[in-house]
């Protein structure tokens, strides 16, 4: 018992395996956070006047709000005055090939283990890098150029087609949600547009990996899906930071809007920095998600795996406004040592046979705190709303935490709503039986919190799948009891 | 091959081994019978090292090492194999996963190549069709759902593909009907030869029709009280253990 206690301590313990700074030039604006300093982002980019008005309006409501507060979270105080708000790779030109992009750049995506050749040549996957907060790199972009899907940095988007970024950005996140969707409002620095036209199904995965990587540099990507009726998507995002020591603050926003019949799969696999063992730095992830089933019989998946970041508060949703419109919310989230997650999601239910599945696989280890906290709601209108919700939680070890937060408002008596929650230790007696054939604490463990999490490991696109796992695994070195 | 020396064990503070000797050669299978709560899981788990069993004094050398050196992944690698009494499921874990791992990791351990996949499902199919086992189990979750018939063939399954040097049944007769017990019987036939040795911890004779043992211990009261040749089984059979206990003198 005591061995194996210690076995469990020293596999979670192990340090955080992508902890590496790269040393590109970056040329960044003064810290601090006013109006000038926005005023300077919208002229940086070179943005239309209804850009700046969005991010002003924004910043002037941002000001007037409170952070918010949470039971399960602690979060410390964050200065805005000392947080550098824009910083962009300095080499910004356009590049034909790969071989004028710098090469240390080049390298830091080889540590990261998607060296751009491969994933243009193998994989098919188009990748739009974002490295800081410039896209820097964009390929297949011809492929999907033919079928007319726009797939670009979001500052691309606002230049080329600012008519769409006009129609859509806000709708499903509006610029005063909430404190950190207002923020990302006021100084969102890029991130992703991704158009796809009426009857198009996007024939590949469109993937996007981000990465903080200046110094003190807030991160405030904003990504756009708009998915056309009868339309197809899978979108990949996922993400490992470079090991530093202060908490850095990352503040996404993250909007989907699917119309009649359209289908979107967005799939997450996120892993910042968490902090070192003794909970020391890490990142700090209020991320705002969400979509909206507008069209008639339209579809919305959000499939994540969480291992990283300091802090995660996140909570991807759906609005299922379309009749006969479906969303699902798929997620596992580990936390281990000192990492903190609240974590869920909203599913509101407008329109009339509608349905939402919510699967939730928390995994807590060490003196981590995991909570899941769900809203199911039925509007009066919403005849025959289905919800059916299914939250588990796996406990490694007695010193961790896990806690579940499910809301239900049901205005509509045609509704059914279910729920399923349960709460397990990872047993000891088939830690034992794997060591019985051989297999090591260590990987046992891996083993059996893969296991826990399959099915919604299942869900994400194949390349993934094969990376959440050795995420979960490499998360969990050093945690289990 | 195994030699244990006047071995004391408890669990949760309570005494249940209390001086156990015995020598197991290569080649020998030893029957081990004995009454419920006597201690036969006790020392198979022992033997295999969970931690949950704390061994009090004596010691055990297994291949002319000290087994109490090695971890439970060590002693299985080194050739320990334990069926277990109780199959635990573990779900989400995929019954090839779990034995592409468990087999290479003993290859990496005896420095050989690991498998590759077609090899492995090679070597799958081999040994699937020497248990007789469906094809349906090994493509589920371990253990999952399986009943307690099934569990008990897919330990003989997993004992046929990792060819152990000792291998340790607990119980693997019970719950297995009339035709598992032979097919099983006859697996775990195939793969005994003059290197390897076999303990066979059973309640019936039935068993030991099918796999002959060179020895038939009693265990009582966490002591092996006699040993005899084959014919002991019988006897038990027949007269149960109050005789036994009454030449104890209790
Ligand atoms: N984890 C445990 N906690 C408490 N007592 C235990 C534990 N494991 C075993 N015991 C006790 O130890 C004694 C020996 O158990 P063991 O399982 O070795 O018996 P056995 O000979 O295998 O019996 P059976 O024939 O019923 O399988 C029993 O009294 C049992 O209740
Ligand atoms: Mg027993």
């Amino acid at each position: 018992m005591e061995d194996q206690n210690k076995l469990i301590h020293e596999v979670t313990q192990r340090d955080y395996r992508f902890g590496f700074v790269s040393d590109i030039e970056t040329d960044t604006i003064v810290k601090g956070l006013n109006e000038e300093v926005i005023r300077i982002i919208s002229a940086k980019k070179d943005e239309p006047e209804f850009m700046l008005e969005f991010r002003l309006k924004a910043y002037r409501r941002w000001l007037t709000m409170k952070m918010p507060e949470w039971a399960q979270l602690k979060v410390p105080v964050i200065d805005y005055q000392e947080i550098i708000f824009y910083a962009a790779p300095t080499q910004q030109a356009k590049y034909e090939s790969l071989n004028e992009v710098d090469p240390e750049l080049l390298r830091t995506f080889e540590k990261l283990g998607i060296p751009l050749e491969e994933q243009k040549m193998l994989s098919g996957v188009a990748v739009d890098a974002v490295i800081d907060s410039v896209s820097v790199k964009t390929t297949f972009k011809e492929t999907l150029a033919e079928r007319g899907i726009i797939f670009c940095s979001f500052s691309e988007a606002v230049k080329h087609h600012p008519d769409l970024i006009q129609k859509y950005l806000g709708m499903a996140v509006p610029y005063n949600d909430n404190y950190f969707a207002a923020l990302n409002s006021a100084v969102f620095s890029d991130g992703s547009f991704v158009y796809i036209p009426k009857g198009t199904r996007c024939p590949m995965e469109l993937s996007t990996y981000f990465r903080i990587n200046a110094k003190n540099t807030g991160q405030f990507e904003r990504t756009l899906v708009i998915a056309d009726d009868d339309s197809y998507v899978s979108y990949l995002e996922g993400c490992t930071a470079p090991m530093r020591d202060e908490n850095q603050l990352h503040a996404a926003v993250v909007e989907i809007i699917a119309l009649d019949r359209a289908e979107v799969k967005y799939s997450t696999v996120q892993n910042w920095y968490p902090g070192d063992k003794n909970g020391l730095g890490g990142i700090f992830n209020f991320v705002t998600k969400r979509g909206i089933c507008k069209g008639v019989a339209s579809k919305i998946f959000w499939n994540q795996v969480e291992t990283g970041s300091a802090i995660t508060w996140k909570y991807p949703s759906c609005v299922l406004m379309g009749d006969n419109s479906v969303a699902e919310f798929n997620s596992v989230a580990l936390t281990n040592n000192y990492q903190q997650a609240d974590t869920g999601t909203k599913m509101i239910h407008i329109g009339k046979n509608t349905k939402s599945t919510i699967v939730s696989k928390g995994i807590s280890a060490g003196h981590s705190s995991n909570s899941y906290r769900g809203l199911v709601r039925v509007a009066p209108k919403a005849e025959n709303a289905r919800n059916y919700s299914q939250c588990d939680s796996l406990l490694l070890g007695d010193t961790c935490g896990a806690h579940t937060f499910p809301y239900i408002e049901v205005g509509n008596s045609s509704s059914i709503i279910e729920h399923e929650a349960t709460t397990s230790k990872i047993g000891e007696d088939q830690i034992f039986y794997c060591n019985q054939r051989g297999i090591s604490t260590e990987d046992a463990i891996g083993m059996i919190v893969n296991g826990y999490a399959r099915e919604v490991i299942n869900k994400l696109p194949m390349e993934f799948a094969v990376e959440a796992q050795k995420l979960l695994q490499i998360s969990l070195e050093g945690s289990v009891g | 091959m195994l030699v244990i020396k006047d071995l004391y064990a408890k669990v949760e503070g309570k005494d249940i081994l209390k001086g156990i000797n015995l020598t197991v050669n290569a080649g020998e299978v030893h029957a081990i019978m004995g009454p419920n709560g006597s201690g036969k899981s006790t020392l198979a788990n022992v033997l295999a090292g969970n931690t949950n069993f704390e061994v009090t004094h004596g010691s055990i050398t297994f291949n002319g090492k000290d087994i109490f050196e090695m971890s439970p992944d060590v002693r299985a690698k080194e050739g320990l194999f334990l069926s277990f009494q109780y199959p635990v499921e573990i779900p989400g874990v995929s019954m090839v996963n779990f034995l592409k791992t468990a087999v290479n990791e003993h290859r990496k351990y005896r420095n050989e190549k690991e498998l590759s996949a077609g090899d492995f499902l090679k070597l799958m199919r081999e040994k699937k069709a020497m248990v007789q086992i469906d094809s349906q189990l090994t493509n589920r979750s371990v253990n999952e759902g399986f009943s307690g018939g099934e569990k008990k063939k897919n330990e003989i399954f997993q004992m046929a593909m990792l060819e152990p040097t000792l291998a340790i049944l607990d119980e693997t007769d019970s719950g297995l009907d009339i035709d598992a017990l032979r097919i099983v019987s006859n697996g775990v036939n195939l793969l005994k030869n003059k290197n390897n040795a076999t303990i066979l911890v059973t309640h019936y004779q039935r068993l030991l029709d099918y796999i002959v043992p060179d020895f038939v211990h009693v265990l009582y009261e966490g002591r092996i009280v006699k040993s005899a040749g084959k014919e002991l089984a019988f006897e038990l059979e027949e007269k149960g253990y109050d005789w036994i206990k009454k030449e104890l003198g209790e």
